[in-house]
This record gives structure tokens, sequence and C-alpha cells, in this order.
């Protein structure tokens, strides 16, 4: 085993990194069995970091102000010291990408590439959401096709066009995601020729005279409503899909650019929800090569007292009444405690740990059960099966029921025998995307009469959307349909209708 | 595995963006920096570029949910205290209403901060001036060409063979030369003769050998130090520096007595350095000169003219006096853009009215490019009609477009009116 130093100090350069991703890379796949990318490094500026913050840690985007908007955000409370940036940020492609600070100690750029490189790059890899939903080696290509285009675009329609667009379908983008059945690949060739394709349609079928001719007559259609709605593949989630493949006014570049925000959308949809897993799998994967490589004797006390100060600082969850604290869970804190929980539940279990997780404690065999795990859950599902009672002990979690018809909140379970499963269900349930994602639905068009689109918000009472917002919302899904949209919302459970919204087009 | 080096690439990379955000934002953000008149934050106006808009204005709405009634369960950590069955008041503060971070944990819902925003000193005089123009423009036109002068700036290892420095070169050669220990032509001479005298007595055999290794040594050294090298050559540096080109005075008049309450004098102040900045931005170099006057007229330091309180009555004419006295003495026509602004109650001396007028149409007019006057009155007596001085002065103003005058009687006023002396449709091109 090699044990002299990779390095010693702080200061770093090309190739202190090199051996430091070299042992690294050794230990994360002999030792640890990671499957990766192929991982590109690259080190930038702070400035540099407050650019990739902006665009959602993409390496390029489109222009649109809502990206200067972050900027301006993520600058302001950097410069008046209010947030540090973080050491680094990665992207899930092929290469995988990670940014360094050039601000780094060595110490911190090992600690990043074993984080970045190897804990995320794993995860990426491996875990069943972002397979399914997101095509790795196709988003840059992709990024770089909707760049170039929506640039194109601003070329020949002007800025404000393009913008409006931009500004509708920003606003849908959470309901722009296919949820079930995952991603179609994303294929930059095929898109590209769908989009020349439309173009040369567009082309051939123009004829002038049309224009002239006299009010042409409304067909009426005699269509009974259930064939209307299968054939419009109605009720509808997807919003932003159907408007993009229905809506009847909008113009050919426009519905590619809503493309373009939908499959962006759809590449993120995995995100939020493997946020805990992510991060829990980066830090366990960090630490745990860092010791390896403090123990194999290639990084000196110093840098691992670094190492051990940095990891606990990540992994801090502040009580519920601590001024930095509040409510939610650290998910670095909560992700770390559950891998490395599994890794004792499965050398050294207590009796306890026996008789709730008799399929893995004391197997002897942490690196795979946490492979397993990493590779098929998402948060939700990961803590139902996982939590055990020993971390909620740890956390000293506690449920609150807050009831609007009573005063006073009631604690209702705490971390005992009693509480162990509800405290588990409720946590659960609240990374379940269903429970916090609106439910929003096409379930009708007025084709034959004044074409009004309609929209369903299935909810409970006293969860309905936030007024403003949805108006605003709605105004610019009827600026995309052209006609006038309606929303209902409806209790899930009575089909009792809780509240209209109605919006126009914009008048122009 | 690949490691790029990306610090060197193009940086700004969300300038487009952030300016994408200005042009959205440009009537709120217009409007804060306005604001920032109203709240009397003037020193620092150019300067101190943080406005907070509302957020509305960049808002980006989607649809979510917000929790308003029902039950919801939310589970928290770091519990000391508590057991199963215990009840906790709401908390009142933060948020309010025990808001969970999980589920649709939303916080206030629609509710959101101001945006902060930090523009760039060009970005806010931009918006804080748009749409004004400096009335009669002439010089300024004739001087936007930025002319520039060579001034000397130390030296330096390169440079045209004019502009070789000497002292400072041979200086370089000889230290040179004593480091390298080059042979002076006395040293060798001395060798050579001392060579001499010896092969012609023909004694101290072992003497000569090393006298004539010495010699060749040094006649070696000579050849290859020589002696001034392109090295040792200085040059005299040049830099070019801008000509203040654009030069402009202010001349800011107002009437300190007693009449003039503190309210009319901020008012007044307001405008004053509105003008100030808004000439600052189109010329490089602005000077003030204050002058106050009750019954006589004097030249005061800024601190002095806003902040000295003086009573007496009112002779107006003494300021124009005063101001005609400086400007020929200090400002000639030809050099200074020369603006001046008066403001005062409107009361004067009923005698001196005309005269008043009579010397601003002949003396001051034709060599000011604009004369502005405001008047600032308490809103009550705004009732009361015109003043002695607006009276004066009102015929004048229409013949003469060189003179504007406009009233005020309140803080929030001082842009709008502002904006209407110097707005763009003004402006004879």
């Amino acid at each position: 085993m090699d044990s002299s130093p990779l390095y010693s100090g702080t200061d770093w350069d090309f190739s202190t990194l090199r051996r430091s991703y070299d042992a690294i890379e050794r230990i994360a796949h002999e030792e640890l069995g990671l499957e990766t990318y192929p991982n590109r490094i690259e080190v930038i500026t702070a400035e540099q970091m407050l650019d990739v913050y902006t665009a959602h840690g993409m390496p390029l985007t489109y222009r649109h102000w809502s990206y200067g908007k972050r900027f301006l955000q993520h600058e302001s409370s950097y410069r008046r010291g209010y947030s540090s940036l973080a050491y680094e940020v990665v992207i899930n492609s092929n290469p995988c990408i990670s940014y360094l600070m050039e601000e780094n100690s060595a110490t911190m750029q090992a600690l990043v590439i074993a984080h970045a490189a190897f804990g995320h790059n794993h995860f990426f890899r491996n875990n069943h959401l972002f397979k399914q939903w997101t095509e790795a080696s196709a988003i840059l290509d992709y990024l770089e096709f909707a760049r170039s285009y929506i640039i194109g675009c601003e070329d020949r329609h002007g800025v404000a066009a393009v913008e409006r667009i931009l500004d509708a379908a920003h606003a849908l983008s959470r309901q722009g995601v296919h949820r079930h059945g995952g991603a179609r690949p994303l294929n930059l060739k095929t898109d590209q020729k769908r989009e020349r394709e439309r173009r040369e349609y567009d082309e051939r079928v123009f004829d002038d005279l049309w224009r002239t001719v006299p009010g042409t007559k409304a067909i009426v259609d005699a269509d009974p409503l259930g064939e209307r709605r299968r054939r419009l593949g109605l009720p509808e989630e997807n919003l932003l899909y159907f408007i993009e493949k229905i809506s009847p006014k909008l113009q050919s570049w426009e519905r590619e650019i809503i493309r373009i925000v939908r499959l962006i959308a759809q590449y993120f949809y995995p995100q939020p929800q493997a946020k805990v897993m992510n991060e829990g799998c980066a830090t366990w994967v960090h630490q745990r090569i860092m010791t390896r490589l403090h123990e194999t004797g290639q990084i000196d006390d110093g840098a691992f007292l670094e190492v051990l100060h940095s990891t606990s600082n990540v992994i801090m969850q502040p009580g519920f009444d601590h001024p930095a604290g509040g409510p939610g869970f650290n998910p670095y804190a909560l992700g770390y405690a559950m891998m490395s929980d599994i890794e004792r539940i499965c050398t050294q279990p207590t009796q306890e740990d026996r008789t709730w997780f008799p399929d893995i404690a004391g197997n002897g065999d942490p690196l795979g059960t946490l492979r397993y795990a990493w590779a098929n859950y998402r948060d939700e599902s990961f803590i139902l099966q996982y939590l055990s009672p020993s971390v909620m002990r740890q956390f000293r979690m506690f449920r609150l029921l807050d009831d609007t018809a009573e005063t006073t909140l009631l604690v209702d379970a705490i971390h005992d025998d009693p509480g162990y499963r509800a405290i588990r269900r409720s946590l659960a349930r609240s990374y379940d995307p269903g429970e916090s994602d609106a439910d929003v639905q096409v379930v009708d068009v007025d084709l034959a009469g004044n074409r009004q689109l309609m929209l369903q918000h299935r909810t409970r009472p006293g969860r309905l959307l936030a007024q403003h917002d949805a108006q605003l919302t709605l105004r610019h899904i009827a600026s995309l349909w052209g006609y006038e949209v309606k929303m209902q919302e409806v209790d899930a459970d009575t089909d009792a209708v809780l509240a209209t919204h109605v919006a126009g087009p914009p008048a122009s | 595995m690949d490691i790029i080096d990306r610090r060197p690439n193009p940086h700004g990379k969300n300038l487009e963006n952030r300016q994408r955000v200005l042009v959205r934002a440009r009537a709120a953000v217009a409007r804060a920096t306005r604001a920032a008149i109203d709240e009397g934050t003037l020193r620092e106006v150019g300067r101190d570029q943080a406005v907070t808009i509302p957020a509305d204005s960049l808002h980006e709405p989607s649809f979510h949910t917000i929790f308003s009634s029902g039950q919801r369960q939310v589970v928290l950590s770091g519990n000391r205290e508590f057991s199963a069955g215990d009840r906790l008041s709401r908390p009142s503060s933060r948020g309010g209403g025990g808001d969970g971070g999980s589920g649709s944990g939303k916080g206030g819902g629609d509710g959101e901060d101001g945006f902060r925003f930090v523009l760039t000193r060009d970005e806010f005089l931009d918006l804080f001036f748009e749409d004004l123009e400096l009335p009669d423009l002439v010089k300024n036109q004739i001087v936007a060409t930025e002319t520039t002068s060579p001034t000397r700036a130390g030296v330096s290892v390169d440079g045209s063979p004019s502009q070789i420095d000497m002292a400072r070169s041979l200086r370089q050669s000889m230290a040179r030369r004593i480091g390298l220990r080059r042979p002076t032509s006395p040293e060798v001479l001395l060798l050579q003769t001392e060579i001499a005298a010896l092969e012609e007595t023909g004694d101290a055999a072992q003497r000569l050998p090393i006298l004539q290794a010495e010699l060749a040594l040094a006649l070696r050294r000579l050849a290859r130090v020589p002696w001034i090298d392109p090295m040792d050559l200085r040059y005299r540096r040049y830099t070019q520096t801008p000509k203040p080109s654009a030069r402009a005075v202010m001349f800011c008049l107002m009437d300190v007595s007693g009449s003039m309450s503190e309210a009319m004098k901020d008012i007044a102040k307001r405008f004053f350095l509105l003008l100030h900045v808004f000439l600052e931005r189109r010329y490089k170099r602005v000077e003030l000169v204050f002058i106050r006057h009750t019954e006589t007229a004097e030249e005061v330091d800024e601190q002095t003219f806003f902040t000295d309180p003086r009573t007496g009555g009112t002779v107006v004419s003494t300021a124009l006096a005063e101001l005609n006295r400086i400007q020929r003495a200090r400002y000639p026509k030809d050099s200074w853009n020369i603006y001046a602004a008066q403001a005062s109650d409107g009361d004067n001396s009923g005698s001196d009215t005309q005269k008043a007028v009579a010397m601003l149409e002949n003396d001051i007019l034709p060599v000011v490019q604009h004369f502005a006057y405001i008047e600032v009155a308490a809103s009550l007596a705004q009732i009361r009609g015109e003043s002695d001085l607006w009276r004066g002065y009102d015929p004048l103003a229409h013949r003469q477009p060189r003179l504007a005058m406009r009233r005020v009687s309140e803080a929030r006023e001082i842009f709008p009116v502002f904006r209407e002396l110097f707005g763009r449709a003004t402006t004879a091109a």
C-alpha cells in the first residue's frame, strides 16, 4: 500500500489534484466497488461558481431574465457575507462534470473529488430514478442545442416574443413532467430533424390564398364528450406536453421552445426526490474514502482534522427551536446518519436492529447493502424502509399534529417504542412528491365551442393553491393556449368544487 | 479523467441575463431610484446604488398549494422535553403557524420579500436621468472628443531612440561594468607599460608570465563585457492623460433670509444636489459655487450654505451681482459651461425686482447655458398667488428660453419638476 503523503500543506497544483484523484479512485473502485461515469474535473473561480449556481448547476443554458435574477440574489447574499459558496457543484452528465473552487485547500479538493466525482457520480449512474428519467450522456448536447435554438428564435422573432413563451413555460415547469413511464431518451439528431421537418412542412403548405378566403365555417364537432377526451388523451397531467401538442394558436417554434423547457424540467425531476439519499451517499463515500486515505498514511493528521471539521459542519442538524434551524431536515445530516446506521446494522447489530431489520442485520456486507439501497430507492421509500429507531433517537425526532381547529399543537408521537413507526411513516410521507406537488390536470377542451381549456386541481379542503400565484400562472397558460382557461379546485374525495379560477388570453 | 482549468474562461456569463432583469424591472427600478430621492438620501445619489424593488415585478408564479386549514403532521428534530400527548401553543413569530418544512410547507404562500438590487453607478444614473437632456449642449459638443496629452511617467526599458535617457543609461552601464569587473583602460595601459618595462630590462623572469596572463585576462574581459550594452538603455516613458475638456461650473443661489424655513431650504437643497449629480454625469469636472444672500450676498462653502441660518431682508440683485463678479473673475465664458440655479421663496424688496430682472437679462443670461429658478413655497403660501420675483421673471422667461422657472412646495415634487426642466422635449436642438 502506498503510504507516502499525497501532498503536504494546503496549497495544491494540478499534479496534486491528479495524485489525489488517482488515490481516491483506487479506493472508490477497488474497495468500495463504486461504478461511476468517467469524470471531468473543472477548476473555477468564485464568480464562475455563481454563474453555475444561477443555472441550477447546468454548464450552459439559454438566456433568460430569471437566471439574471437568481444571479443577483446569490451575488448579493454572497457579497454581503450572508452565505458562502458551495465547495463544489456536480452535474449529472456523462462524463460527469465536477466543479472545484480554486479557493479550496488541497484537503478540500480531495474531499470534494471523493464527494462529487465518486459519491454523487455513483448515485447518478446507479439510482433507478436517474436511470429512468434522465439521459446523462445526452444532456450536454441537448443544452447546447437548446441554447442555440433559442438564440436563433430571438434573432428571428425578437427577444420579447421568445421571453413571453419562456415565462409561461417556466411557470408550468412543475406541471411539465411525465411522472409515469420515465423519459424517452433525448436524441439530439432526431430533435433537430423534427424541428427541420416542422419548418419545411410549414413552408410547403403555406399558401397565401388561404388568407383571402372569406370566413370559414366552423366545423361542428359531433363527437360525444368521451370520444373527444379519448382522442386528446385526456385527462393529461403534463400541461406543457398537452399545450405543446394541442394548443391551437402556437407557432411551431413556440412549440419547440415549450418542448425545451419541458425536457429540461424532466431532466431535473428526480433531483429533489432523492436529495437525502444523494447527499447522504456522497457524504458517506467521502468520509469513508478520506478515512481510508488517512489510515494508509496518504494524508496527514492535520489534513484529516480538516476533513472531520468540514464533514461535521456539513452534517449539522440544528434542532427545531434553534435560531439557525427551523423545520425540515438537513439532507446531508439525515442521509449521512442513515447511511452510517446501515453500516452499523450490517456489522454490529443490536437486538433491536435484529427485530427491525431481520434481512440485513449482521449480514456483514455493509457495502453491498448500501449499494443496493442507493440503486433502488428514493427518499420516501428509503426512509420508510431504513429509518431505524437508533437514528430517530439520535435526531430526537417527534411529531406534531397541527389541527387548525385546535388552539394548540399536539405532540402525538416521540422517539419511543409506540412512536417509531408513526414518525417514520410521517417523515417518509413528507418526502413524497405526490404530497407536495399540486395535482393539476387538463380535463377537457371545448373544441366545438369557445375553445375553453378546462383544468382541475384535485386536492383536499384547506390545501388550495396560493391564490395570487394560481391566477398569474393561469394567465400564462391562457397566453399559451390562446383562449380562455378555467380551473376548478376539486375535493379529491367528494368531487365538490372548492374554488374556481378563470383567465382569458391577453388582449393583443 | 480530465482536469480542466476553467479559470481563464471568459467571465461575466451572466451579464446578458442581468441586463434582461434590468429591462424587465425597468419601471420598478426607476421608481425605486426615484424613491431614494424622496427618502432624502440625496447626498449619496450616484454612489450608494443598492435599491430594493418589490418582488412582484420579478415574481415567477407557479401552482403550489398552501396549508390553510385542516390537519397535518410534521416531524421535527431536537426534542428535549416533550412526551406524547403534550400540547404546545402555536409559535406566533417566524412565519407563524408552525410551518412544517415538510409537505406543503411553503411558508407565507404568496408572500416574497423585496428584491435587493445593486446597480452600478452608470446603471443607476442612466435610470435616474432617463430621458433627460442638458439644455444648450453647444460647448459640450465641441469638446465631446476627449483630448489627451503625454505626461512623463517614469522610465522603461524599451522605447524609441529619441526618448533615450542618457544619464540613466550610462549609470546603468557603469553599474554593470563595475559589477562584472570590466577593467578600465588605464588599468590595461598600466599592465602593458609594466610588461614592456620588464621585457626591456629582462629581470624578474618569474613575474613576467604572471603579468602577461593578467593582461590576457584583462583583454579578454574587455572584449567580453561591452562598454555599453542594450540592456543598459533606459527610455523616458510617457502616458496619455486625458485633459479635463468639458468643464462646468454650477452656481447655486439661495435666499437664506428669515422667510425661508428649514423645510424650504431642504427642498432647495435637493434641487441643487440633483442638478449637481446630473451635471457630473455630463461633465468630467464640475465646480460648485454657493452664493447665499439676504440683503447682501456672499460666497460660502457648502456646509455653511445649507446649515448656517441668517436673518434679514431680501435683495436678490446682490446675489446676481455676486454671481456676475465671480463668473468674470474665475470662469471665463469661452472655456466653461455655466449653469445657475436660484432658489427662493419669491420675496424681494419691492424696488429691487426690476433691477434684478434687468441684471439677469443683460449680464447673466447671455453667459449661462441655463438658468433655473425654482420657487419653493410652503404649500399654504402657494395659494397666495404670484410672488414679487415670479411676476418679474415670468415675462423674461417667455422671451428667453434659457431661463426656466417652476414652483415646488413639497419634496416629492422635486424630481418631477427637475424632469420638466430638463426633459428632452424642451431641448432646442
